[in-house]
Formats: structure tokens, C-alpha cells, sequence
């Protein structure tokens, strides 16, 4: 599976991914604290600035991200035009465009296996007590393993309904959909048993 | 525990591959996405606690930086954006939804389920997804109440569905509905 980090190599993929993660909650605290205009046009200045430094291919990658927002800022302002506040509505639309632009940064530069490794980190506390972390370590590897091959079994459904009917799939396939699912779950969890489960039971070992 | 986790984990997928497939198609010829159906069947199907880590999983991986939100969205911009509110509130919708399936025994699984997943689904996903509004977009709570609610009657057909689609399963394979087992 595919995840969100860009290809383009910049400064920050070396970065620590907790500084990112932190630098990022202070950064958008900062945001939604301060309603001044000059201030909002002055921080999105500085994201157009980030996004442009690695390269076009970055910056047009990045902000195609934010395409999402559309129907948003149009509401907004739609609202602020019509209510004459276009200053707050100003304020209030870059802003969250900022706000987003910054964390969907944080995501193109830090790599799955460094975000999992923050996951690792914070749960370090439950590993002191006696609490194995490794059944969210394969959860979060079966969840990885098995959206491609759901979602290819769901086309497989949804073309077996093609073949059947000149309408497009309705709700009905779902039922199915989810069949797949839990006859998935539960092949997967005898091979699971079979290859020792999901945490160390040996006795005499200390959990990792 | 096995069986637990890896059904945990295969809703989990099963949320983030219902975001893949294309629009499915109601009654009436109008489409909806069928990831927070999915959501809502985590919580019918495997009850409160499993649902609600199912979609805290899907969420969890979402902030990671995986695209498995339904139009291909992921990573932490989600949490910065106007629907923050809704993602945020996937997983105590199940829960709730699960919660209700579990413990009101007196009705047929399908009526349960629907009424679950409307509560849930519908009613506190909404709550949350309205705070988040507000917050974002700088509206009051009321004005941004009055934003979501063209979404309201699709939802609601979305529970009804998932009440359905629960008794039915219920009927396929009983020994997985969890919430009722």
C-alpha cells in the first residue's frame, strides 16, 4: 500500500519525526490563536515558501492536496461576502489552509516506518508494565496487508453484479463485501494461532 | 485474542477498502459513499469495544499517513481540515453503536442494529462532526448544525441500511456477529 510521502527527497525527510510532530502542534496552536490578517497572510506566505523550496514537482504535489478544501472556501466565502465580513473571512480561510498545507507537510516528509516508530515510542510506558505492544504492530501490518486484497475482492463483487444487472452495484453488495471480511478474519487468525499468536507466550521470556 | 485482533484488524480494512470501491448506488438513484456505513457496521457487527478499536485502528492509520479515506485522503492535513470533526468522532460512533447492539437484547438483531447505528452513526458522528465545523471553519455551533443538514436524510437511509445489512449477516454467519454472540 501506497502511503502519503512524497518521493521527492527534501531536507525534513531527515528530520525527527516527533520535532516534526510537536514543531506542527505548536505551529497550529500558534494559527488558531492569533485571528490577525497580516499574520494569517504572513504564515501562508511562509508555507508557500516550504512547498516551493524542494522543487515544482513538490509544490504542485503538495498543493494539489488541498484541492479537497474547494467546497469549503467557497462557503466561506460565499458566507463572508454575503454577511460582510470578508476580513474574518479572510482570516478564517487561510488559516485552515495553512493549517492543513502544514500537517499534510509533516505527512509528505515523514516516512510509515517513522510515524509507527512515534507509535512505538509513545507506548514504550505500556511495554514498562508488562504490556505487549506487538498485537497493534500486526494489526497494523494485516490492516496494510489486506485493504488492497478487500478492495480488489469488492470490484471482483462489483463486476460479478455488472454481469447480472444493467444497473450500477446497490447497497445489497456490501453484504457480501463484509462476508469476504469476516471469512478472511477467520482463516487469519487460525494461521495466526498456528504460527504462535499474537504475543510471546513462551514462559521464562521477557516481553520486548 | 487472536480471533479479536484479526477481526479488529480486517474491519479496520474493510472500512478503509469500502473508501476504494465507487459510489454505491440507493434506492432513489442517489449515491453515497459507503465508508461510514462501514463504520456503523463495525460497531453492529463486533459490538462496542472491537468496533470502536476497529475504527480507532482506521483512524490511527489514517493520521500515519496512509490514504484510506474514501476520495484517496490520509496523513494529518485531515485532522487540520473542516471534516476533522467527523474522523474524529468515527471511532465513539461505533462504539456507541456497538454498545446499543450489544445490550438492547429485547429487539431482533436487524432493529437494533438500525436504530445503533442511527444513534451512532448519525446522532453522535454528528455532534462531533459539528464541533469540528465550528471550530474550523469559525462558525457558531448552531450555524454549522444548519451546514450538515442536507446530509441528515442520506445518513439516515445509510443506518437503515446497516441494520439490514446486520440481520442478514446475522443470518450468514451468526458465530461473527460479535456484539450479539
Amino acid at each position: 500500500m501506497i502511503s502519503l510521502t512524497s518521493p521527492v527527497r527534501t531536507a525534513a525527510h531527515g528530520w525527527p519525526a516527533g520535532g516534526k510532530l510537536l514543531a506542527l502542534c505548536l505551529a497550529t496552536t500558534g494559527l488558531f490563536l492569533v485571528h490577525n490578517l497580516v499574520f494569517q497572510g504572513a504564515a501562508f506566505a511562509l508555507c508557500l515558501t516550504i512547498y516551493a523550496l524542494p522543487g515544482r514537482l513538490f509544490f504542485v504535489a503538495g498543493f494539489s492536496r488541498l484541492r479537497m478544501l474547494w467546497p469549503f472556501l467557497a462557503l466561506i466565502f460565499v458566507w463572508h461576502v454575503v454577511t460582510g465580513t470578508p476580513g474574518q473571512g479572510a482570516v478564517i480561510a487561510l488559516r485552515m489552509i495553512s493549517a492543513v498545507a502544514l500537517a499534510n507537510l509533516v505527512t509528505m516528509t515523514t516516512t510509515l516506518g517513522q510515524m509507527i516508530a512515534v507509535v512505538r515510542w509513545l507506548a514504550a510506558p505500556l511495554r514498562r508494565f508488562g504490556i505487549s505492544t506487538r498485537p497493534l504492530e500486526i494489526a497494523i501490518a494485516m490492516v496494510v496487508r489486506f485493504t488492497p486484497v478487500l478492495a480488489q475482492k469488492g470490484q471482483a463483487l462489483g463486476q460479478s453484479w455488472r454481469a447480472r444487472s444493467p444497473r450500477r452495484p446497490g447497497w445489497k453488495i456490501i453484504m457480501p463485501f463484509t462476508l469476504l471480511a469476516i471469512d478472511d478474519a477467520e482463516h487469519v487468525a487460525d494461521a495466526l494461532r498456528a504460527r504462535g499468536g499474537a504475543i510471546d507466550v513462551e514462559p521464562g521470556t521477557k516481553n520486548q | 485474542m487472536e480471533r479479536n485482533l484479526v477481526f479488529i484488524a480486517l474491519f479496520a480494512a474493510l472500512i478503509a477498502a469500502l473508501g476504494l470501491i465507487p459510489q454505491v448506488m440507493l434506492p432513489f438513484g442517489v449515491p453515497i459513499t459507503a465508508q461510514s456505513l462501514g463504520v456503523m457496521l463495525c460497531g453492529t457487527v463486533l459490538g462496542a469495544r472491537r468496533g470502536g478499536l476497529a475504527v480507532l485502528l482506521f483512524v490511527g492509520l489514517v493520521a500515519l499517513g496512509l490514504p484510506l479515506l474514501s476520495g484517496g485522503r490520509g496523513g494529518l492535513g485531515v485532522f487540520a481540515s473542516p471534516t476533522a470533526g467527523f474522523v474524529i468522532g468515527f471511532p465513539v460512533a461505533a462504539f456507541v453503536t456497538g454498545w446499543i447492539t450489544e445490550n438492547w437484547r429485547s429487539a431482533p438483531v436487524g432493529l437494533a442494529a438500525g436504530v445503533a447505528a442511527l444513534l451512532g452513526g448519525v446522532v453522535v458522528l454528528y455532534a462531533f462532526g459539528i464541533v469540528g465545523l465550528s471550530v474550523v471553519l469559525g462558525k457558531t455551533l448552531g450555524e454549522s448544525a444548519l451546514l450538515v443538514t442536507a446530509f441528515l436524510p442520506g445518513d439516515s437511509i445509510k443506518a437503515a441500511i446497516a441494520g439490514m445489512l446486520t440481520m442478514a449477516l446475522a443470518r450468514a454467519r451468526p458465530a461473527s456477529v460479535l456484539s450479539r454472540v
